[in-house]
């Protein structure tokens, strides 16, 4: 990296808003995923306008650039992975305009979830998507990953709350797509645009909807002695029609973790326990409520617990959304996946991920959004042995081609990034990749945008994979 | 018939058969697209002969229009060039269907109608009620991008379509997306085609998910003397806890067309209650409560008898605080009669005159009450008869509906352009837009019904709009030789 490219991005931002030396760039060579690359230099903008000067400034240069929010992404989808310009929007981070009457908001790519539900929750609204992060996540990060969360199980994933945007395109051109009105005017830009992973655009104003907060909300953990009994609850739910707002699964192992941690009051001793929530109206949450109740009991669930008020609701989900946080103290790494299956293969998938445990010799926890079949197997390893990483690698692949066997698919939420690209092949031809590709080049033809993530660099699998052990263990030693 | 075009047909019966294939003008002309009629038509069986009828066209620079049951095929800009007709409607399986998982996978061909009754004996549906209902193909849906009452609550396709297969302008066969409510691997295509007009691809297959059927549902209708009065009772309901199915306003306008008019469309039952074979019941014109003098606010609700209490209580309660001068709950004998009305609200707009003009608004639902004394001075200014509807979401369906054709009277046709450039402003004024879906083929060539960013076809290829060049981009991607339906999209796409 050239020391005039520091100095044009200082000159434009000022010196705080640049970091260039090793040990500030060290934070930034991690997301939450197991992957790791290293930006040459990392920039923090304040507007639209020094986004595109940025842009602008790394094309002269010739170097690769990519966005980032707070880091929270599982997938790498905001790593560097080949170096170059790292633009992190914690600086861009205003809620812009707040429309309690037509319940939408025009915020900043950097601020934080659930920043966005206080700044709106005095007039009843609130921000549907709700991923575990949502605490730090950002809004950006969440429209780049197109997001999901325990509730999108009833309300959709972020791009169902997502109408317009505004873009700096890899050549610097500022461009907005959709409004505050809905059904824009030509093709859905914004659909295509969320969940794009940061690979067409960086994204620098995002115009939301937001919704009402329910009437009434009841909170209930059904406790189960085998694993089966629960993931038939949930098959028999959907089959039922019964669509809670959430339906979280935790496997007893794991809630073992989280208990220790976080004192929830989960029970040591069961085999999994699923967190249903329901909502709306008063006299519709009572009878869902009784009717969930019902076929927990049906498939055998040893106890169903209604949570009395809000602490006790509060600190179920504590419970779950610090589960990361719980399973990190277990063992030093943690591989987490988000593979999707059909809800009716539940059972025999969950079967199947015990049994590839027991194959590779590997604790494997399961915590996930059970209602909408969206897995997040955590496969725990430590990477300072080598054979086990690769062991852990293997038994994650092993997951999910089984996903997509039983007619499922690489992930849910949490993005392709550099972590599953080599897989889309497993579900994608190569006309689909062709198609999706010239899409790509259709914004961001010369890949300055960050490059390497959703598209099959063209190596074997193993290939890549193989290198992990090795990398991960020099850096440690 | 041409030479050319025996040349084209004979090609095409080669891929599809004989018997699929018609270039008589009278067979053509039933795909005529605003007066231009192709030179052939093809009905292919699968999406393999319509990958290989769009390669054809490719290496014949050959223009290709899709349709399914050819209900909407008239929103968009008369198409540039206009070759082959490409009848999806033999496409009409379904691929997958899933109860258990609450997914779809169906050919672009499948009326919808047909698709939901399969769906009705597992008590599950498709929120797409679509005008045009019992003929109208899920492919033609969805490359039409038309809306439903049932968006209040459950959105629109964008919200349920989780993944397609189609054939791209280049003739290949590509997907996207797959078969599970959540998934973000790899871009979603599938989206781009929502409202696509067949200008990217030719869809053949769609997935979705499927929603469980209301246990019991209900109408409610509220009649008022003025529109801010209606306005003000939707608002009620926006803010209250209650989270209707469907919430629509009624100008008195299309009170009287729906009063005095019966949809064309048989009724098709989608809810439990109403009866498969009820044509009668929609054919029953409405009862002495729905007065066509009146605005209208109609709510749908469905639930358990407990919540249906509950909304009938809430609403009654709230129309009375709003002035209402009437208010009615729609049973199962009632409700189909106006629910089937209010499904069918543009396609009776498009039947109640010769030369009906149907404008689309786009507008935040807090302009609307401006919005309505608006459009009812342009509608007296262009001394026309005019209907509305309005979705709470925010769109506005509005209806100038001359008694005489454009042809019979000239005159017709200058009124609807300029109250066309009117309402154009007006939309665009607001921070919203207005296109025409719906109009005579005459008044396409004298305005752009997309609307001011297209003022005329001299300056079409210069968007105007920074975001109409990507999607220029999005359509080489898609169609690098622009054989689709060429011309019809916004911006000359």
């Amino acid at each position: 990296m050239s020391a005039s490219l520091t100095r044009e991005l200082e000159s434009l931002l000022g010196r705080e808003g640049v970091l260039s030396g090793v040990e500030d760039l060290l934070m930034y060579e991690y997301d939450g995923s197991v992957e790791k690359a290293r930006p040459d230099v990392v920039v923090f903008p304040r507007s639209t306008r020094e986004v595109s000067e940025i842009v602008r400034i790394a094309n002269r240069h010739g170097v690769p650039i990519v966005g980032r929010g707070a880091g929270t992404g599982l997938s790498g989808g905001a790593l560097a992975r080949n170096g170059g310009v790292m633009i992190v929007f914690a600086r861009m981070k205003r809620i812009l305009e707040v429309d309690i009457e037509n319940r939408r908001a025009v915020v900043q790519p950097g601020a934080v979830n659930l920043d966005l539900t206080r700044a709106v929750e005095h007039a009843g609204l609130y921000f549907a998507p709700d991923p575990s992060s949502q605490k730090s996540c950002t809004i950006g990060g969440n429209v780049a990953e197109n997001a999901g969360g325990p509730h999108t199980l009833a309300y959709g994933v972020t791009t169902n709350h997502v109408l317009g945007l505004e873009l700096v395109l890899p050549d610097g051109a500022v461009v907005r797509i959709g409004g505050k009105t809905a059904d824009a005017l030509g093709y859905d830009l914004t659909g295509l645009l969320v969940g794009s992973e940061g690979t067409l655009a960086l994204v620098t104003e995002i115009t939301v909807k937001l919704l009402r907060k329910p009437e009434a909300v009841k909170t209930l953990l059904a406790i189960y002695d085998t694993v089966d009994d629960a993931t038939e609850t949930v098959v028999d739910l959907t089959a039922r029609a019964i669509t809670p707002a959430a339906c979280e699964m935790i496997d007893g192992w794991t809630l073992r973790a989280i208990e220790d941690y976080v004192h929830a009051g989960f029970p040591y001793d069961s085999a999994g326990v699923l967190l249903i929530e329901v909502e709306g109206l008063t006299e519709a949450v009572t009878s869902q409520a009784a009717a969930i109740s019902d076929v927990c009991l049906a498939h055998h669930a040893r106890e169903v617990r209604v949570a009395r008020d809000d602490r006790e609701r509060e600190l179920l989900w504590k419970g779950r959304k610090n589960a990361f946080g719980a399973l990190g103290r277990l063992a030093p790494s943690n591989y987490v996946l988000d593979g999707v299956i059909p809800r009716s293969k539940l059972p025999q998938t969950l079967r199947r991920i015990a049994e590839i445990g027991r194959q590779y010799d590997l604790q494997i926890g399961n915590i996930f959004h059970a209602g909408d079949g969206n897995l997040h197997p955590l496969v725990l390893y430590d990477p300072r042995d080598a054979a086990q990483f690769g062991r852990a690698i293997r038994a994650s692949e092993d997951i999910l081609r089984y996903c997509i066997e039983v007619g499922g698919t690489l992930t849910g939420e949490h993005g392709v990034g550099m972590e599953k690209s080599e897989l889309m092949p497993l579900l994608f031809s190569d006309a689909d990749l062709e198609l999706m590709r010239r899409v790509h080049d259709a914004f961001n033809p010369a890949s300055s945008l960050n490059p390497g993530k959703i598209f099959p660099l063209g190596k074997s699998c193993g290939e890549i994979r193989t290198q992990h052990p090795l990398q991960r263990g020099a850096e440690l030693l | 018939m041409t030479a050319s075009a025996t040349t084209i047909a004979a090609r095409l019966e080669s891929i599809a058969g004989v018997e699929q294939v018609h270039a008589q003008s009278a067979a053509c002309m039933r795909y005529a697209v605003d007066d231009l009629a192709p030179s052939a038509v093809v009905r292919p069986a699968n999406a393999e002969q319509v990958a290989e009828v769009v390669r054809f066209a490719v290496a014949e620079k050959l223009a290709v229009i899709p349709c399914g049951a050819r209900t909407k095929l008239g929103i968009g800009m008369p198409p540039a060039r206009y070759d082959i007709a490409l009848d999806t409607t033999r496409l009409d399986q379904i691929a997958h269907y899933d109860p258990g998982d609450l997914t779809l996978s169906v050919d672009a061909g499948m009326p919808l109608a047909k698709l939901n009754a399969v769906l009705g004996e597992h008590a599950q549906f498709l929120p797409l009620l679509a005008p045009w209902y019992s003929r109208t193909t899920v492919g033609g849906t969805i490359a039409s991008g038309v809306d439903s009452p049932l968006r209040q609550f459950y959105g629109t396709a964008r919200d349920f379509v989780i993944g397609a297969e189609f054939v791209t302008g280049a003739g290949t066969l590509a997907k996207s997306g797959g078969r599970v409510v959540k998934n973000v691997t790899g871009y979603d295509l599938h989206k781009l085609l929502i409202g696509s007009l067949g200008t990217l691809a030719v869809i053949t297959r769609v997935n979705f998910r499927t929603f469980p059927a209301p246990p019991a549902a209900r109408g409610f209708v509220a009649s008022f003397a003025t529109a801010e009065e209606a306005l003000r009772l939707r608002r009620r309901v926006v803010d209250s806890p209650l989270s209707p199915l469907t919430l629509d306003v009624l100008s008195p306008g299309l009170a009287q067309i729906f009063a005095t008019r019966t949809p064309a469309t048989p009724e098709v039952a989608v809810f439990p209650g109403e009866s498969h074979s009820s044509n009668q019941t929609l054919l029953r014109m409405l009862g002495n409560w729905f007065s066509p003098r009146e605005w209208h606010l109609c709510a749908g609700f469905a639930g358990t008898p407990e919540v249906l209490q509950r909304y009938e209580r809430d609403l009654t309660q709230f129309a009375a605080d709003s002035r209402a001068t009437c208010t009615t709950v729609l049973d199962d004998a009632t409700r189909p009669s106006v629910w089937g009305r209010l499904r069918e609200s543009l396609s009776m707009l498009c039947e109640a005159s010769p030369a009906a003009t149907i404008f689309k608004l786009s507008l935040l639902p807090e302009q609307h009450t401006a919005a309505f004394a608006k459009l009812d001075e342009i509608a007296e200014r262009a001394s026309l008869p005019s209907a509305l509807i309005a979705r709470a979401a925010g769109t506005i369906y509005f209806g100038l509906l001359p008694e005489q054709s454009v042809e019979k009277n000239a005159e017709n046709l200058a009124r609807l352009a300029s109250a066309a450039t009117t309402i154009f402003d007006l939309a665009a004024h607001e921070g919203g837009y207005a296109t025409i879906p719906f109009c005579p083929s005459g008044l396409k060539r004298r305005l752009n019904i997309w609307g001011t960013h297209f003022v005329s076809r001299m300056n079409l290829r210069d968007a105007h709009r920074p975001d109409f060049a990507l999607m220029q981009r999005v359509k080489s991607a898609f169609d690098p030789n622009s054989i689709l339906a060429p011309a019809r999209f916004p911006g000359a796409i």
